[in-house]
């Protein structure tokens, strides 16, 4: 079954078209790649499917829902998290603290409940506090969760978005680029972070820039360029495609 | 020094008053980086409530009020006036949250108008009085202070209450998400915490703390106008500013270096210099340190 669907989505910024007549589906348990050069329109399919945008036209389904009109937060609630391009960490809050905003649409704590620790209160309590080691040891942040997010690694805060998202417990996880500015090493754990949090049954929609990562991880990959959909495919299929090799390269010129 | 003490100890008292209020300034500030100039008459209009509470119930006439009838004043006064500041902000603030800067201030202002005009209308301008009676007139000598039992209530209450917020915001759930609105609303939202749902919260919690101390405030001192809102809520937001404006503790601490400072200078100097050196402070604080005692220093933008 289609976890996610997206049709004919399209978004213009002043006359320029960021997305354009956009579809793609993605099955349950799926890792879907999307890839293109700069400026191809990731990052705003991106906002329009979490709600940041509302799009012109075309919609967008989670589990046979639509999406389009709901605002971020009720889409994170339905089941989507994300992360972003440059990090967004809550900075001056802890690592755990950080998780534990993420869980917020999760739990039910009113002020009262919260301050006076009915037994009720106590065992969601205790459910938001293994939920969010779970998140942390499987980021590998468990040993630095009294850490202030500002003072991680740059590696470190990449992976602690990815915590924070899946505090959330949503259905489908979209990292924005995770691999940016990683090394090579952090980029191999990252990957593996990926296929892990596959099998705890998560779908995921990467958009990411080094290939290595990208053709490694992703089951299918959707490329877009100035908008669209150009092709669509396993990573080997996306290698071989002639539009997508104009795409990255440019196109030959004939010989005179 | 007995004398010195004495000061201090009335210096906490007003102190802590000035510390519950200015919780309201910061967190609002806090979290929509507005000021709200209409929270004053919160602990305004809490004053008030509690007069009417307490002589619809007839207490403090013949004998003091009890230790039950008490706290269904304060639930009353606070929780009415929670309603009240989810409603200010519904109606005043929401509507501009996207308008420039200066909108909801002039928003801000326009409700306090209102505010203290409606009560002005409905209790009248003259000074009303509290039942000398509602709390029993015991007072302790500790070391050659002079402690009364309304100074004690007043700090054990303002002290719980900001204990409450303080566990509330800092080792909570919950407070991680107000924290987390505070910081960065866009990312709260796509975070799955509804950002409105939160600032409703800091618009209830805000009003019942400046709500409590109005009830403090006029079983302390008997008489209240529906001018106080301005002259402790200006003293508040000088506390805030003091502490630092968004930091709680920073506001806590502020209300009681403010208090200790004002009833000092009103003892020593003159009592007519009370507020002279209360707004000297605030002249003061934001010419040296305009990020207040526990503010960050921002990195100044160019």
């Amino acid at each position: 079954m289609n976890l996610l669907e997206v049709h004919e989505l399209t978004k213009n910024f002043g006359g320029l078209a960021a997305v354009k007549d956009l579809t793609f589906q993605i099955a349950s348990g799926e890792i879907v790649g999307m890839i293109g050069p700069n400026g191809a329109g990731k990052t705003t399919a991106f906002n329009l499917i979490t709600g940041i945008y509302p799009p012109d036209r075309g919609g967008v389904r989670l589990e046979e829902r639509p999406l389009v009109g709901l605002k971020p937060h009720q889409i994170a609630v339905l089941g989507i998290a994300r992360t972003f391009q440059t990090i967004r960490l809550f900075q001056n809050m802890t690592v755990m603290e950080n998780v534990m905003s993420g869980q917020h649409c999760r739990t039910h704590q009113g002020v009262l409940g919260a301050l006076l620790r009915t037994p009720k209160q106590r065992r969601e309590e205790e459910t938001i506090c293994e939920e969010a080691e779970r998140c942390l040891r499987l980021a590998d942040l468990w040993l630095v969760r009294d850490e202030l997010a500002k003072n991680l690694s740059y590696g470190a805060q990449r992976k602690l978005e990815i915590a924070r998202a899946l505090a959330t417990k949503p259905k489908l996880l979209m990292l924005d680029e995770p691999a940016g500015g990683l090394n090579e090493k952090e980029s191999a754990e990252l990957m593996d972070l990926i296929k892990q949090i596959r099998q705890s049954g998560v779908t995921i929609l990467l958009i990411e820039h080094d290939m290595s990562v990208v053709m490694n991880v992703s089951d299918r990959i959707v490329v877009l360029d100035n908008g669209e959909k150009i092709a669509e495919g396993t990573p080997r299929e996306v290698q071989t495609n002639q539009r997508v090799i104009e795409a990255y390269l440019g196109r030959e010129e004939d010989d005179f | 020094m007995q004398e010195f003490l004495q000061q201090v100890v009335n210096g906490l008292t007003v102190g802590s008053v000035y510390s519950l209020v200015a919780l309201g300034y910061t967190m609002v500030y806090g979290i929509l980086r507005l000021i709200n100039f209409a929270h004053g008459e919160m602990f305004m209009v809490g004053s008030y409530l509690a007069l009417s509470t307490v002589s619809v119930l007839g207490m403090g006439q013949v004998a003091s009020g009890s230790l039950g009838g008490i706290l269904l004043v304060f639930l009353i006064s606070m929780t009415a006036v929670a309603g009240l500041g989810v409603l200010v902000e519904r109606v005043a603030y929401r509507p501009l949250r996207r308008a420039s800067r200066l909108a909801p201030i002039v928003s801000a202002l326009g409700a306090s108008i209102f505010l203290q005009n409606a009560i002005m209308l409905i209790y009248g301008t003259r000074f009303k009085v509290f039942p000398e009676k509602l709390i029993p007139q015991i007072s302790w000598e500790v070391g050659g202070v002079k402690i009364t039992l309304m100074r004690v209530v007043i700090l054990v209450v303002s002290l719980l209450l900001m204990a409450a917020l303080y566990t509330l915001v800092q080792k909570t759930q919950l407070g991680a998400a107000i924290r987390a609105c505070a910081l960065d609303h866009d990312t709260a939202r796509l975070m799955g915490i509804d950002v409105d749902r939160i600032v409703s919260l800091v618009f209830i919690i805000g009003p019942a703390l400046g709500a409590a101390a109005g009830v403090m405030v006029g079983m302390f001192y008997y008489q209240i106008n529906f001018v106080i809102g301005w002259t402790y809520g200006i003293r508040a937001f000088t506390a805030a500013i003091l502490g630092g404006i968004g930091n709680i503790p920073g506001a806590m601490l502020g209300g009681l270096i403010l208090g200790v400072l004002e009833t000092l200078g009103a003892g020593y100097i003159s009592p007519g210099w009370k507020d002279a050196i209360s707004f000297f402070l605030l002249i003061l604080i934001l010419i040296v340190r305009p990020t207040g005692i526990l503010g960050e220093r921002v990195a100044e933008k160019v």
